[in-house]
């Protein structure tokens, strides 16, 4: 029951919800492109990546070639290795779970990671979050891959308006204080200049890359609430995450943020 | 076919990406500089997925139900709202103004 008590299962989960309904637009879309029942399959449970899926197909059904479809759908995964690198930091999987967890590393699960402050609350929010998103995501490409249509467009029912909110409410905490605010709106506009030049995805390279820059650079006058974990919910949720962080384990994983000491990490 | 041959070099490709970055050490991320890097990456990560996802259509720049979304969650959260909270809040608004015939 620990489990699903836990405040980032609870915002996994949500989001698994929300994202994995969409793969019901993701099925249809593709068998309406050209690809049978069993290739749409394999775009989602090999490839697991939204945006490189729907570039996939978007250029199939363009009557773009195999070749372009693969590489747009490549050039969209970019990021995923960004990801990777953030996640292997903070979750530290080991052997067999490392080859699991990159397949479930995208947008979703890394967000509901680092939205977590104590290191066992990062691990299960990823868990849920990339887990939870990969069954869910499936099974609806599976349901609108064989209804097609007939269910309607999930815009309808508002599964992109979940989107935007999910992602701004796992933002929004770390917008304490004027220079994460500033960073947030700079790395926004960024994104919002380089979208009708770019292929779809490359302008979130272009918010991380102005990111790391900013981070890179201006490193001394970055506060230490800033942390890359402050939790999205603090109050309600405190008293789960108070014993986690006296477990040894979680300590030494926690260590390389030590300059932003637990005491710190609450900006109130 | 032939597009099942790209289709599995997508997911070969799109797997290897991902592995990539696990094979970094974490060593290397694991220091104060690397650390606030992460931190601002996160931010703007976060900011530029919710602007795609609020503002673009492709590589089109858009303004319809989904700012909507951004509005009410926006407000869900002054409030203080739980996460599942803000983000019905986000696609109740959509669903809504949709039904309302905009966007």
């Amino acid at each position: 029951m620990k489990f699903l008590q836990s405040p980032a299962v609870k915002v996994g989960l949500s989001i698994a919800i929300a994202t994995g309904l969409y793969g019901i637009s993701f099925g249809a879309l593709s068998v309406a492109s050209g690809l049978d029942f069993w290739q749409t399959m394999a775009l989602s449970f090999l490839l697991f990546s939204g945006g490189s899926q729907f570039a996939f197909i978007g250029v199939i059904s363009g009557g773009g070639t195999g070749i372009a479809a693969m590489s747009a759908s490549a050039l969209l995964g970019i990021r995923n290795g960004i990801y990777g690198m953030q996640m292997n930091a903070l979750l530290s999987p080991r052997t067999w779970r490392k080859l699991l967890a990159a397949q479930v590393t995208i947008d979703e699960s890394t967000a509901t990671a680092s939205g977590q402050t104590d290191p066992g609350e990062q691990r299960r929010g990823f868990w849920a979050a990339g887990v939870g998103i990969f069954i869910l995501w499936n099974l609806f490409t599976a349901v609108g891959a064989l209804a097609g249509n007939a269910l309607g467009d999930p815009k309808q029912w508002g599964l992109d308006g979940a989107a935007v909110a999910a992602f701004l409410a796992l933002l929004w905490p770390r917008l304490r204080g004027k220079e994460p605010a500033a960073i947030a709106v700079v790395c926004g506009l960024a994104t919002l200049l380089a979208v009708p030049f770019l292929p779809s995805g490359v302008p979130i390279l272009v918010a991380a890359g102005v990111a790391g820059v900013i981070g890179w650079s201006a490193h001394n006058r970055v506060p230490a609430g800033m942390a890359p974990d402050i939790e999205p919910y603090d109050e309600p949720y405190s008293e789960h995450d108070c014993h986690h962080m006296v477990l040894p384990e979680d300590a030494t994983a926690s260590r390389g943020r030590a300059e932003n000491g637990p005491q710190d990490r609450r900006p109130e | 076919m032939s597009l099942w041959f790209w289709i599995i070099v997508a997911c070969v490709v799109s797997y290897a990406t991902k592995l990539v970055g696990y094979l970094v050490p974490a060593k290397w991320m694991k220091n104060e500089r690397m650390s606030r890097v992460a931190a601002t990456l996160t931010i703007g990560l976060l900011a530029s997925l919710t602007v795609v996802n609020a503002f673009s259509s492709g590589q089109q720049l858009t303004f319809d139900a989904r700012f909507g979304a951004l509005l009410a969650a926006a407000v869900a959260l002054v409030l203080r709202a739980p996460f599942l909270v803000v983000v019905i809040a986000g696609a109740a608004a959509a669903a809504l103004l949709r039904l309302a015939g905009w966007g």
